[in-house]
C-alpha cells in the first residue's frame, strides 16, 4: 500500500494551510502549473490542488490549501505531521510554458499565489525580469511574501483593505505595472475566476499575453470525465488534459464560474452536516462561531471565506 | 457413456436465470440477473450439442474452448471446467457477465439454429462465479524468468496481458491512474451488472499470480513510457490505457449545468459510491427526468443507475432505430423492463436553458434512414419541421469516446491522425519493447475484445522477450524476436532442413 506522508505542515491563517506531502517521483516529474488529485481517505472526493512547490532533493511537493468546503475543513483537521494522504495522483496537466519572455508578470490573487510561485520562480531562473503581484483581502491574510519575493525583481503588494501595499485589488498592481512598465511580454494569473477575469480585461486593451490557470470540478482529472470542460473561444476543452492553463482572453470565465456551481445545493448540505457532526476542540474557534455554511456558497478553492 | 445427443433429445428451451423482478430492483444497486444454480448448469449444459463443428469457438474473441468447459459441466468436474476456461479466459465471471454474447458465442451457436442457442455466457458466469466462492486460482507453479513487464492501464486489456505475462514468469507491475484497480470494469460498469466483489476477486487472484497493482500512478506524467524502459527497468511495457475521452454533441446549451457524460456519471456512482452520499463525499447530479443521448451499453448503464437513483422518467434518445441500437440485448430488454422510455429515431438539437444555468427541456427532431453509410448501418437524416421538446432537467450523453490524449502528449509512440496508438499486426507500437492495446488502439469495443488484445499483445511481448511460449510452439506470428532462425522461417524450420546446414 503506497503512503503518501505529509512530512511538514504550516498554518498561514484560520482557514490557509500548507501541506508539504513525501512523493519523491512525483519531486521529480513536477513542472509548474501542474496539478495533483487528492483524496484524502476511501471514502473521500477526488479534489484537484495546484502543486505550489516541489523538492527534488527532498522527494517532497507543497500543497497550499484553503478550508471551504467539507473535504478542504476535514483535511485541516486531520491532516496532522505523520499522517498519510490515502491517494495522490499525478502531476496532471500540460505544464505551463515557460516561454523565452524577457519581463513577465505573475499575479497571485489570495491562494493563488501558491500556484503562481513555481512559474515566477521558472521565470526567474530563465533569465526573465519578473514583477511579483500579490493581491489579499488584509495584511492577516498573507503568506509567502518573502518566498514569493525572492524570486521577483519587484514584487506590487494589495490589500483590499488597505493594511498592507497599495489599497484596492491586484487589478490596481496591474494598472501600476503598465504604467511603470511599456515592454511585458506576459502577465500570468492565478486566482479565483473572477479575479482572473478582471485581471484578463485590465490586460486585454494592452494586448499582452495573459496566461490564467483555471479550476474547475474535476473527477479523475485524467481526461476520461469531462466534468472540467470550459469554453476556449469557439472551443470546448477539458482543464485536466487540454489545459490547465489558457489565454486569459479567450476564457468564457462566466462560463466557468456557473459550472463551479454545479453542486452548491449539496456542497451545502455536506458542510453543514460535517459542521454539526464535529464540534470538538480540534476545529478552529472561526468554523465554530462564524455561521459557516450560507457564506461558503461557492465551492472555489481559492475563494477566500470571509472572516478568516 | 450415453448415447449421442442430437437436436431431438436435448431440453428444447434455454434455461430460465432467476432476474430481480423489475419493480423490485429499481430501487436497489444489487446485481440484476441472480446466477445459474447447479442443477441450471447442469441442464444448460446438457443442451450442448458438442458438434464437431464448434463455431462458438471461432465466434469467440479470444477462442475459449467452449464445447470443451461444457462438457467438464456435464461431467460435474468443475474444476476442470474453470481450468480449461482459464487457459484462454482468465476473468470468466466478468466476461459471462459482460460480453455481447448474442453477437459472439451464442450467435453462432448449432443449437442456435434450431432452437434458443446454449446459454454460453451464463455457463460460463456460473463456472466463474463458483471458482471465486470455492477459492480456486490458476498456475500452481511459474518458473521464473528474469524480465520485467509493466502494465500501464488496469482495464480488461492491461489485465489479460498482465495475467498472460505472469504466468510466463515475468515480474510484472500494473500502474492505474485512479486510486482503484480495474478500469472501465470499475468505473464504467455500475454493480447491478457486475458487482465490485467479482472485480476485487478476480484482480485479488491476478495478485495471487504474482502481479504487482501500483494505482494512482498516472503513466505519461509521473513518468514517461520511455523512463520505463531506460530508467525503470522494464524489459517490456504493454499500453492499454484504453478511449476514455468523452465526445460531447457541440449542441446549444451543452455546457449547462445539468448536461454530463456518461462516463461522469457512471464514474461518480461506481467508482466514487456517490450513490451512497452522503456518506461517501462525492456527489451526484440529481434529476427527476433524465434524457440519456446513445443507445449502446454505455447508455443502457447511464440510464438504468439514474432509475435507481430515483428519476421518474428516463428517456433514451437515438438518432437511429432499434436495430442498430448496439446495445447488448439482455441490456436494452432490462432497461424496458425497468420502465426506461425509448424514442428511437430521435436527435437533440438544443438544450434548453432554464435561466439559473440548468436544463429545463431538450429540442429534439425526428430522423429516418438513409442509404447505408461507411459503418454499413442506413444513416439518420433529420425530417424537417419536426422539432419537438422534453422536458428534462438532467441530460446524459452517451455517444461515444475518444482517444485519451495523454500518452500522445508524453510519449513519442506514433499515433494515427484520430489520436490513437499505431501498432503493426503483433501489436508493436513505433518504441521498441512497447505494445499496445485495446480502445486505445482500435476505439471504443468491447472487454472481451480487449481482452482479447491483451493476451496477443502478451504473446508478442514473449516473442520479443525471448520466452519460449507453450501454448504456441513454433508458431510465433510474423517479426518477434525469434521470428526467423537460422535463416528459415518458423513455417519452414524442421529438423532435416537445419542439419543440412
Amino acid at each position: 500500500m503506497q503512503k503518501f506522508e505529509i512530512v511538514a505542515r504550516e498554518d498561514f491563517s484560520d482557514v490557509t494551510y500548507l501541506l508539504e506531502v513525501r512523493h519523491p517521483l512525483m519531486a521529480k516529474a513536477a513542472q509548474p502549473g501542474q496539478f495533483v488529485i487528492v483524496m484524502s481517505h476511501p471514502e473521500g472526493e477526488r479534489i484537484p490542488l495546484t502543486i505550489a512547490d516541489y523538492d527534488r532533493e527532498r522527494g517532497t511537493i507543497t500543497l497550499v490549501i484553503q478550508a471551504v468546503g467539507k473535504t478542504t475543513r476535514e483535511m485541516q483537521r486531520d491532516c496532522v505531521l505523520g499522517s498519510s494522504l490515502y491517494g495522490v495522483t499525478g502531476p496532471m496537466g500540460i505544464p505551463s510554458h515557460v516561454g523565452k519572455a524577457k519581463k513577465v508578470v505573475c499575479v497571485g490573487g489570495g491562494l493563488g499565489v501558491a500556484p503562481v510561485f513555481p512559474q515566477a520562480r521558472a521565470y526567474k531562473e530563465g533569465g526573465a525580469y519578473v514583477i511579483g503581484i500579490v493581491g489579499f483581502r488584509s495584511k492577516e491574510l498573507m503568506f509567502w511574501q518573502d518566498k514569493f519575493g525572492a524570486v521577483c525583481d519587484q514584487l506590487i503588494v494589495c490589500t483590499d483593505d488597505g493594511s498592507a501595499g497599495i489599497k484596492g485589488m491586484v487589478t490596481a498592481g496591474i494598472k501600476k505595472a503598465l504604467r511603470e512598465h511599456d515592454d511585458i511580454d506576459e502577465f500570468v494569473v492565478i486566482g479565483p475566476p473572477v479575479m482572473m477575469k478582471g485581471c484578463a480585461e485590465a490586460t486585454r486593451a494592452h494586448k499582452v499575453k495573459t496566461m490564467v490557470s483555471l479550476n474547475p470540478l474535476m473527477v479523475d482529472g485524467t481526461g476520461m470525465c469531462g466534468g472540467c470542460r470550459v469554453k476556449i473561444g469557439s472551443e470546448v476543452k477539458f482543464a485536466c488534459v487540454d489545459g490547465p492553463d489558457f489565454d486569459g482572453h479567450l476564457v468564457d470565465f462566466d462560463d466557468l464560474m456557473t459550472r463551479l456551481r454545479r453542486f452548491t445545493e449539496q456542497e451545502k448540505a455536506a458542510a453543514q452536516r460535517w459542521s454539526e457532526n464535529c464540534r470538538m476542540a480540534s476545529v478552529p474557534q472561526s468554523l465554530k462561531t462564524a455561521p459557516p455554511v450560507e457564506e461558503a456558497e461557492l465551492p472555489d478553492p481559492f475563494d477566500e471565506v470571509p472572516g478568516g | 457413456m450415453a448415447k449421442k445427443k442430437t437436436i431431438r433429445t436435448i431440453p428444447r428451451e434455454r434455461t430460465p436465470m432467476r432476474e430481480q423482478p423489475p419493480e423490485e430492483r429499481v430501487k436497489n444497486f444489487a446485481e440484476v440477473a441472480c446466477g445459474f444454480g447447479q442443477e441450471d448448469a447442469l441442464r444448460e449444459a446438457e443442451r450442448c450439442l458438442l458438434c464437431p463443428e464448434q463455431p462458438c469457438v471461432s465466434g469467440c474473441p479470444v477462442g475459449i474452448d467452449i464445447p470443451g468447459f461444457i462438457q467438464k459441466i456435464g461431467q460435474k468436474d468443475f474444476r476442470a471446467a474453470y481450468d480449461v476456461l482459464t487457459d484462454t479466459n482468465l476473468l470468466p465471471a466478468i466476461c459471462g457477465r459482460v460480453c455481447p454474447q448474442e453477437n459472439q458465442c451464442e450467435g453462432v451457436c448449432t443449437v442456435g439454429e434450431s432452437l434458443e442457442p446454449v446459454a454460453i455466457g451464463r455457463l460460463e458466469r456460473w463456472v466463474g462465479d463458483k471458482a471465486i466462492a470455492e477459492g480456486w486460482a490458476g498456475a500452481p507453479y511459474i518458473e521464473p524468468v528474469p524480465y520485467r513487464v509493466g502494465i500501464v492501464g488496469s482495464g480488461p486489456a492491461g489485465v489479460a496481458c498482465a495475467a498472460d505475462m505472469a504466468k510466463a514468469g515475468c515480474d510484472v507491475t500494473v500502474y492505474e491512474a485512479f486510486h482503484l484497480p480495474g478500469g472501465v470494469l470499475r468505473y464504467g460498469i455500475p454493480d447491478f451488472r457486475l458487482p465490485n466483489e467479482v472485480i476485487d476477486a478476480e484482480i485479488g487472484r491476478l495478485e495471487k499470480l504474482g502481479v504487482k497493482f501500483e494505482c494512482n500512478t498516472l503513466v505519461g506524467r509521473l513518468f514517461t513510457i520511455e523512463q520505463m524502459i531506460d530508467e525503470l527497468g522494464y524489459h517490456a511495457v504493454f499500453v492499454g490505457t484504453g478511449a476514455g475521452y468523452p465526445t460531447m454533441l457541440g449542441i446549444p446549451g451543452d455546457s449547462l449545468n445539468g448536461v454530463l457524460s456518461a462516463n461522469e456519471l457512471l464514474t461518480r456512482c461506481n467508482l466514487m459510491r456517490a450513490k451512497e452520499f452522503p456518506n461517501y463525499d462525492t456527489p451526484l447530479p440529481l434529476g427527476q427526468r433524465v434524457a440519456v443521448v446513445g443507445a449502446g451499453n454505455t447508455a443502457m448503464d447511464a440510464m438504468r443507475v439514474c432509475r435507481r437513483l430515483g428519476a421518474e422518467k428516463v428517456y433514451c434518445i437515438y438518432r437511429r432505430s432499434r436495430t442498430e441500437c448496439p446495445a447488448r440485448a439482455e441490456e436494452v430488454h432490462h432497461a424496458e423492463e425497468e420502465g426506461i422510455e425509448f424514442h428511437w429515431l430521435t436527435n437533440p438539437v438544443e438544450i434548453l436553458d432554464d435561466g439559473k444555468g440548468g436544463v429545463r427541456g431538450m429540442r429534439c427532431i425526428r430522423m429516418e434512414l438513409g442509404a447505408p453509410d461507411d459503418s454499413g448501418r442506413r444513416r439518420p437524416v433529420p425530417v424537417p419541421g419536426s422539432e419537438h421538446d422534453f422536458e428534462t432537467d438532467l441530460v446524459v450523453f452517451a455517444i461515444g469516446t475518444n482517444a485519451n490524449p495523454i500518452m500522445g502528449q508524453t510519449s513519442t509512440l506514433r499515433l494515427n491522425k484520430r489520436g490513437y496508438i499505431e501498432t503493426d499486426a503483433d501489436l508493436a507500437t513505433s518504441v521498441a519493447g512497447v505494445y499496445a492495446g485495446g480502445d486505445i488502439v482500435t476505439g471504443a469495443a468491447t472487454v472481451i475484445e480487449a481482452m482479447g488484445a491483451g493476451r496477443k499483445a502478451a504473446r508478442s511481448m514473449k516473442a520479443y522477450l525471448g520466452i519460449r511460449d507453450p501454448e504456441r510452439p513454433y508458431a510465433i506470428d510474423g517479426r518477434g524476436a525469434t521470428g526467423r532462425m537460422f535463416g528459415f522461417d518458423p513455417e519452414e524450420r524442421n529438423f532435416a532442413r537445419v542439419r543440412v546446414g
